[in-house]
C-alpha cells in the first residue's frame, strides 16, 4: 500500500498550460499504470486538451466533466495567483493539493494551509516536487520523466519524506541500489511554511501496514524536526527512522538563508547541531553520509522484528 | 529583508502607533536640525542592520542640538557588525516609567503568526521568557478571521496586566499585529514601548522584516522609504565576487545559478540544486577541503549560464580546481551542464581535464553529457558514486595538485 495516493487517485492539473506543467502532465501519465489525470484548468483555454487531458475554465467545470468528486490537484500556477487556485480547488471538494509553486508570500500558504484543514483538505508543499508510489502513480514533477523515475524509485517498505525535491529522488536512489524500496515517497517542500511537515505525515505512514521504516532529509531553520521529535516520543511510533541533515555548515553563519526559503537560523533551536541532538534524543538516527541510509534503516528494523 | 531602525519607526508610525518626535540624519548639521526639532535632550543612534549598538558606542546622548551633531561625526565613523552606518537616528530622550515588550512572529509548526507581549520590556525577550516566564505572554492569530481586538486584550491579560495599563495597550498592540499582516512581515517588534508620567504609551524602538518573496506587493511602502529594488540586506554586505554571481544569473533567465556566496578555499564549487548544494558543500568540508564558493545551480540552465558560472569561480583568486557536482536531476540536463562548464574552460585557455576535479551529476541526459566529458577527458561519476565519496574525490585531486 501507500499513503496519500494509490493506483485509483484522480487529480487534475491547474495550470496545465503552462511550459512545466505540460512536461508534467506527460512525465505523470506515462508513469506506473498511468495516473488518472482527469482534467486540468487554465483560464480562458476551456476547450484545449494537454497530451490528450482536456483543459477547463475553471475547477467547477472539471468536477462537473468528470462526473465524481475530484481527489487532487497538483497547483503550477505563478506565486501571484496560488492562493486563489488553491481556494478554488478546496471550496470544490479537493482533498490532496500538491502546489509545486515556488517563492509565494507565508502568509498567502498560512491562509491556504487554513482553510484547507477547515474543510478536511491537506496541502503538501509549496516549492515541493509531490508525490510517488513506485510503479504505482506520481502526482508532481518528483523523479522526472517517467524513465528516470524508474531508475531511481522502485517499490518497498521505506517511506521517504524530504524538504528538498532533488533529495528525494537521491536518497530513494540509494535505497533503490541497495535493493530497499520505497511505499512512498514525499517532497514536502523547502519553505518556512508548508502544509504538510513531517510529524503530520507520520500518523499516515504509522497506519500503512506497507510501510517499515522513515528515511528523511532535513536541513536548519524551522521546528520541523523538533515536532518530529515530539510526535515520535508521544506517539511510542512503530517506525524506526533515520535522518539525513545537510547545511551544517550553516551554524557558522546566523541570519543567511541556503538552499531553501525556509533554511534561515534564527535562533538557538534551529541550528543544525541543536536538531541533530533534538533528533538523537528521539531515538532517530542521523547519518553523516547518504551511502550509510540503506544499512542503518536496515539494522533498525532488524532490530525491531528481533 | 530587515528595515533599519529610522524606516521601522515610519512604518510603526503610519500604522497609527504614537512614536516619539525623530529624524534621520547622514551628515551633523541634519542631526543638529532634527534635535532642535525634538527641542530637548536626544540620542543619537547609529543606522545599521545588526545590534549590539550601545556596546560598539554606537548610542549617545545629547543634551543640546550641538551635542548631538558632534556625537553625529563620532557615530558615523563606527563600523558595527561589520556595517559602516546608513546614517544615525535623532530621538527624543524619553522618561519612561516602565517598559514593555509586543512583537509578532510567525510560528511556522502552528503555521499562525503568534502575537507575543511583556510588561518586561527593554531587554532581550529570550532572556525574560527563560528567567520569568509568566510575564511573556502568547496567542497564535487566525490567517483567515480579521484581528478585532480581543486577540491583543488576551495576550496582554495574560501577563497580569489589567486597568487602564491594558485598556491603553491593546490598541497598540492591535494595530502592531495589523501592520504584520499588512505588510507581510516575519517580524515585527516594539521594544521598548515606554509608559510616560503621563500614563500614554509610545513606541522607543522597533524592529522589522519584510518577507522577500512579498516584496513585489509592497512597491509603494519601499518606495517611500526609499528602499531600493537592488537593497539585499542581508546579514552582511554582498562582495563583488557575489554581485557578478547575480550578474550571470540575470543574464539570461533559464535555469538557476543563484545564492553564490563567497568562501575563501581553493576548490571552486559549481553545485545544485538546493538541497544538493548543502549537502555537497558539508561533505566538501567533512573530507577537509576548503571551498572557495557556494552556489545552487537548477532549473536546466543554459549553456551560457553555467559557463558564466564556472568561468566566474575558475577566474576567482585562489581557485586551483572546480568540482561540478549536484544530486539527481530531472529537469536539469545533465549534458547541457556539461558543455556550459567545458565551454569555460576553454574560453579561458584551461585545459577541462585538468581544471575539473570531478563531474557527478547523474540524471536526465546522463549518457549524453558523459560522452562530452569523455571526449576531454574529464573524470566524471554517475549515481554509483555517492555526493560525498565526489567531494572526497575531489578534495584529494587539490590535495595531490599542491
Amino acid at each position: 500500500m501507500s499513503i496519500l495516493v494509490d493506483a485509483n487517485t484522480t487529480f487534475i492539473v491547474q495550470g496545465i498550460t503552462g511550459r512545466e506543467a505540460v512536461n508534467l502532465t506527460r512525465e505523470c501519465l506515462d508513469y506506473g499504470s498511468g495516473a488518472k489525470i482527469v482534467g486540468g484548468v487554465t483560464p480562458g483555454r476551456l476547450g484545449r486538451d494537454v497530451h490528450g487531458v482536456p483543459v477547463f475554465d475553471t475547477v467547477a467545470q472539471a468536477v462537473a466533466h468528470h462526473g465524481a468528486p475530484i481527489d487532487g490537484s497538483v497547483v503550477t500556477v505563478p506565486p501571484a495567483f496560488t492562493k486563489d487556485a488553491v481556494f478554488e480547488a478546496i471550496e470544490n471538494g479537493i482533498k490532496l493539493i500538491v502546489i509545486v509553486t515556488e517563492r509565494i508570500p507565508r502568509r498567502d500558504v498560512a491562509q491556504m494551509v487554513e482553510l484547507a484543514s477547515a474543510n478536511g483538505a491537506r496541502i503538501i508543499g509549496p516549492n515541493c516536487l509531490g508525490i510517488i508510489v513506485p510503479d504505482v502513480i506520481k502526482m508532481g514533477g518528483i523523479g522526472g520523466p517517467a524513465k528516470d523515475a524508474a531508475k531511481a524509485y522502485s517499490p518497498g517498505t521505506i517511506g521517504v519524506i524530504s524538504r528538498s525535491g532533488g533529495m528525494t529522488t537521491e536518497m530513494s536512489s540509494t535505497l533503490t541500489a541497495a535493493g530497499m524500496g520505497q511505499s512512498t515517497a514525499v517532497s514536502i517542500g523547502g519553505d518556512a511554511i508548508i502544509g504538510s511537515s513531517y510529524a503530520e505525515l507520520m500518523s499516515l505512514f504509522e497506519a500503512d501496514e506497507a510501510t517499515e521504516g522513515i528515511v528523511i532529509y532535513t536541513e536548519p531553520g524551522g521546528r520541523m524536526e523538533a515536532q518530529l521529535a515530539q510526535w515520535v516520543a508521544e506517539n511510542n511510533s512503530r517506525l524506526p527512522i533515520v535522518a539525513f541533515m545537510a547545511g551544517r555548515f550553516m551554524d557558522e553563519m546566523p541570519g543567511m538563508s541556503f538552499g531553501h526559503a525556509g533554511t534561515i537560523v534564527e535562533g538557538k533551536e534551529d541550528t543544525a547541531t541543536e536538531k541533530i541532538a533534538r533528533l538523537a534524543e528521539a531515538g532517530i538516527t542521523v547519518a553523516e553520509e547518504i551511502s550509510e541510509i540503506p544499512a542503518l534503516i536496515q539494522a533498525k528494523i532488524d532490530e525491531r522484528k528481533s | 529583508m530587515r528595515f533599519y531602525e529610522y524606516e521601522a519607526r515610519e512604518i510603526v508610525r503610519r500604522a497609527g502607533i504614537p512614536v516619539t518626535e525623530f529624524g534621520f540624519a547622514t551628515t551633523p548639521e541634519e542631526a543638529k536640525a532634527a534635535a532642535e526639532k525634538i527641542d530637548g535632550p536626544s540620542v543619537v543612534k547609529s543606522q545599521v542592520l545588526s545590534g549590539g549598538r550601545m556596546k560598539a558606542g554606537g548610542v549617545q546622548f545629547a543634551d543640546t542640538p550641538d551635542e548631538a551633531a558632534a556625537h553625529t561625526v563620532d557615530v558615523l565613523k563606527i563600523e558595527i557588525g561589520g556595517q559602516m552606518p546608513r546614517g544615525v537616528l535623532v530621538d527624543t530622550k524619553a522618561e519612561v516609567e516602565q517598559e514593555y515588550y509586543a512583537g509578532v512572529v510567525w510560528d511556522g509548526t502552528a503555521k499562525q503568526p503568534v502575537i507575543i507581549f511583556s510588561p518586561v520590556g527593554g531587554i532581550d525577550i529570550e532572556q525574560v521568557a527563560e528567567e520569568q516566564p509568566d510575564k511573556v505572554g502568547r496567542r497564535h492569530i487566525s490567517n483567515l478571521r480579521p484581528l478585532t481586538g480581543f486577540e491583543a486584550k488576551e495576550v496582554i491579560a495574560s501577563t497580569g496586566v489589567t486597568g487602564s495599563e491594558l485598556n491603553k495597550l491593546v490598541p497598540i498592540v492591535t494595530k502592531l499585529a495589523q501592520l504584520f499582516i499588512d505588510n507581510d512581515m516575519t517580524l515585527a517588534e516594539i521594544n521598548p514601548i515606554g509608559r510616560l508620567a503621563d500614563g500614554s504609551f509610545i513606541a522607543l524602538d522597533a524592529h522589522m522584516d519584510m518577507e522577500n518573496e512579498a516584496r513585489g506587493r509592497h512597491k509603494k511602502l519601499l518606495a517611500e522609504l526609499g528602499v531600493g529594488d537592488d537593497e539585499t540586506r542581508e546579514a552582511r554586505e554582498p562582495t563583488a565576487f557575489e554581485l557578478a554571481g547575480e550578474a550571470v544569473d540575470a543574464e539570461d533567465h533559464r535555469g538557476v545559478a543563484g545564492n553564490v556566496t563567497e568562501f575563501d578555499g581553493n576548490l571552486g564549487l559549481v553545485i545544485g540544486a538546493g538541497g544538493g548544494s548543502l549537502t555537497l558543500f558539508d561533505a566538501v568540508r567533512a573530507h577537509g577541503g576548503k571551498p572557495a564558493n557556494y552556489c545552487e545551480i537548477g532549473g536546466n540552465p543554459s549553456v551560457s549560464k553555467t559557463c558564466g558560472l564556472a568561468k566566474l569561480v575558475l577566474q576567482k583568486p585562489g581557485v586551483d580546481k572546480i568540482a561540478v557536482m549536484m544530486s539527481i536531476v530531472s529537469n536539469t540536463r545533465v549534458d547541457i551542464v556539461a558543455r556550459g562548464v567545458i565551454k569555460a574552460c576553454l574560453e579561458l585557455g584551461m585545459d577541462p581535464a585538468e581544471k575539473i576535479a570531478i563531474f557527478r551529476i547523474p540524471g536526465a541526459w546522463e549518457e549524453q553529457g558523459f560522452l562530452i566529458l569523455d571526449a576531454y577527458g574529464v573524470e566524471y561519476a554517475d549515481r554509483s558514486v555517492s555526493m560525498h565519496e565526489a567531494a572526497k574525490r575531489a578534495v584529494d585531486k587539490i590535495g595531490a595538485g599542491s
